[in-house]
């Protein structure tokens, strides 16, 4: 029995209802997905912008005899309680370096304390209205403003708000990551060569392989453990430091890198690694002049996405001491360091409205960094894609 | 035994006649090796050749003297075991996990699959092309430079323009690529990228070169291309060459080798092959009442 058109039509018309409503369905939880990514950001910009700028007052310093012991001496009665205390105490060092200065004046932008601060930004503060009206009188007569923070870039933490940086933060996420690419990379780009170019298919392999796929599913925070028991308590590597968190991390990207790796060599097609061997080459030659070059830009793809990861990770570094205050900025991988995902965890736990931004701040510049990172990762993959 | 020797040409053999008799025969593989052609040397000389995948076998007892500087064909039927024979010359079956050989490659006097033999030194004296053509990703000239680089054939820049300048004029690409040595080989046809596989290949200076399916990605004129190839280079070289096309091997081989089910059923001068198969499995498949 044939069906005529209007019979099948018939049919087709709740199949092709159903495929409308799950195409309706995918675009709604895609354009759910967007809204909330473009929230996040718009949270993260309003909040985090204003880290950027800092209230800063213009103060008539008078380098007198009494500044010598306490710097509030030098400045005016009624501005001093607006100047952040950070500054204060550096006048009697200022005079001790430069004896020249005592008994001279001096016309100075110097930083506002956090409050200043706060209020010029409309936020909540604790300033009474006398002091608010003083402020904007002040402002009127261009004696306090807004500025560019540079303090933000240049500072390490505080607990002085206005004073409190990244640099420090900045800094040991340098270090850190250093210390895991260069362990976690060639460790893990070796491991993967071995498993995919020279190792038999036997047992073994495939239980070093079903282990290494586990491994990158483990919880981070038991990588803290390790890296404390391990690292610290057995080797005795100092805590905090961008050493013991770089070798706690490199274990983390290790699974990622091999992965990333493996599937990288997978994907150079096996026709190459016939015609070197059909000309004579050795494994090791075929692998390095051949395999190699065409695996890396998935290598290093892989290999960024995985420090990514790892430079946005804090649970490890919570157990091996790096999450901590660190005010300066460490020098050597074995000083105590904080990196930025622990620095905006710390001023997360800060009571002061004035940190609420600095945390923002703080998160604005990491993910600056993450999407560059990436960014590079896709401009390296897209540059470097052949086709054979 | 029921053997028909040829007075000119080595005697053919047919494998499947003799397996038959193989028990009350000691001296199977014999009338190959004892009545060579004139002027025609032998290269490879294969003995009882068995091979494994794991627990199937794939090759079963082959005998074959394979000469030099002729054209040898490998034709029969998908599955036959034409193409892992000929990975058997060059050991490129070890590649393949779970490989299982037995009986005699031998080249020079040598066992190529010998423990002292290295397969580097084997797959230097014996070159292979494959089936689809797969230059290396690099330039036209590196994909010929690079081998004999590795092997220390050339020491000095001149010596490495003058080989690669050398091989790809033997293989007829010299006029269409010297103008852009150093654009990619993959940016080639098809049939250009398998005459400078063939070019990679003579640049080692081998003495033989193994052609598995050759011209089968390729089209009609790419194909005559290469099969004028083959005619020229057999001066040179020892060529073995796999097809499912009965045609080509009729028109560039001097000897036939008919596979059937991993067996050599027939190894004939291909005149004979073609004109008066000795076998009805041959003459059957060649006929075309199967493959």
């Amino acid at each position: 029995m044939s069906q005529s058109f209007d019979d099948i039509s018939a049919q087709l018309k709740g199949r092709h209802r159903r495929s409308a409503r799950l195409k309706w369905i995918s675009m709604g939880s895609l354009g759910l997905a967007g809204l909330f990514l473009v929230l996040f950001f718009a949270d993260m910009l309003n909040k985090g912008l204003p880290a950027f700028q800092q209230a800063y007052v213009q103060v008539e310093l008078d380098y007198n005899e009494d500044a010598q012991r306490m710097g509030r001496a030098a400045m005016d009665r009624e501005i001093a309680p607006l100047v952040s205390r950070s500054f204060e105490r550096l006048i009697p060092g200022m005079i001790r370096d430069n004896p020249d200065l005592l008994g001279t004046t001096e016309q100075r932008w110097v930083l506002a304390n956090s409050e200043v601060d706060q209020y010029l930004k409309g936020h909540r503060n604790q300033l009474n209205e006398a002091e608010q009206a003083a402020i904007d009188e002040l402002v009127d007569s261009g004696q306090v403003a807004l500025k560019f923070n540079t303090t933000f870039f240049t500072n390490g933490d505080s607990k002085m708000a206005e004073r409190a940086g990244i640099l420090s933060a900045v800094v040991g996420t340098i270090l850190t990551m250093l210390v895991t690419l260069a362990i976690a990379f060639p460790i893990g780009v070796m491991t993967a060569l071995y498993l995919e170019e020279f190792a038999p298919d036997n047992r073994l392999t495939q239980l070093i392989e079903i282990n290494i796929n586990n491994l990158a599913a483990i919880p981070s925070i038991l990588f803290g453990l390790l890296g404390l028991a391990i690292f610290i308590n057995f080797f005795g590597v100092p805590r905090s430091s961008p050493l013991v968190g770089g070798m706690t991390l490199a274990l983390m990207t290790l699974p990622v890198i091999i992965i990333a790796t493996r599937t990288a060599l997978r994907s150079v097609p096996d026709s190459i690694r016939h015609a070197a061997f059909g000309v004579g080459c050795s494994r090791w030659q075929v692998v390095r002049d051949h395999v190699l070059p065409l695996a890396m830009p998935g290598i290093m793809t892989g290999s960024i996405i995985g420090l990514a990861q790892a430079m946005g990770e804090t649970a490890p570094l919570i157990i091996v001491g790096m999450v901590a205050f660190i005010p300066d900025v460490s020098a050597s991988f074995t000083q105590a360091a904080t990196v930025l995902p622990a620095q905006v965890f710390t001023w997360a736990g800060e009571p002061e409205r004035a940190f609420v931004e600095k945390t923002a701040g703080g998160i604005l510049v990491l993910l600056s960094i993450l999407i560059f990172l990436n960014a590079t990762a896709v401009i390296l993959r897209k540059k470097f894609e052949r086709r054979w | 035994m029921n053997m028909h020797v040829d007075e000119r040409r080595p005697a053919p053999m047919s494998g499947h006649e003799r397996s038959r008799h193989e028990s009350s025969s000691q001296e199977a593989g014999q009338p190959v090796t004892r009545n060579p052609h004139a002027g025609h040397e032998l290269s490879i000389r294969i003995r009882d050749l068995s091979l494994w995948y794991g627990e199937s076998q794939a090759l079963n007892k082959l005998n074959i003297d394979i000469f030099q500087k002729n054209v040898t064909a490998l034709i029969g039927p998908s599955g036959c075991g034409k193409s892992t024979f000929l990975r058997c010359l060059n050991r490129m079956n070890d590649l393949i996990p779970g490989v299982r050989l037995e009986g005699l490659v031998e080249m020079d006097g040598r066992d190529v699959n010998a423990a002292k033999m290295d397969e580097v030194a084997l797959r230097k004296r014996v070159g292979m092309v494959f089936q689809k053509p797969n230059p290396f990703p690099k330039s036209i000239f590196e994909n010929v430079a690079y081998a004999p680089r590795m092997h220390d054939l050339v020491s000095r820049k001149a010596e490495q323009d003058e080989l690669v300048e050398h091989a790809l004029r033997e293989a007829g690409l010299w006029n269409e690529v010297k103008d852009k040595l150093h654009q990619p080989g993959t940016s080639l046809s098809g049939g250009q990228q398998q005459r400078l596989c063939i070019a990679r290949a003579i640049a080692v200076q081998p003495d033989v070169i193994l052609m598995d399916e050759p011209t089968s990605a390729l089209d009609p004129i790419s194909t005559a291309t290469i099969e004028d190839l083959m005619d020229k280079l057999k001066k040179q070289f020892t060529i073995i060459t796999v097809t499912h096309n009965m045609q080509q091997a009729a028109r560039v081989a001097d000897y036939t080798a008919f596979f059937h089910l991993g067996e050599i059923i027939e190894y004939n001068d291909t005149r004979t092959m073609f004109s008066n198969p000795h076998t009805k499995k041959a003459e059957d498949y060649i006929t075309g009442r199967y493959g």
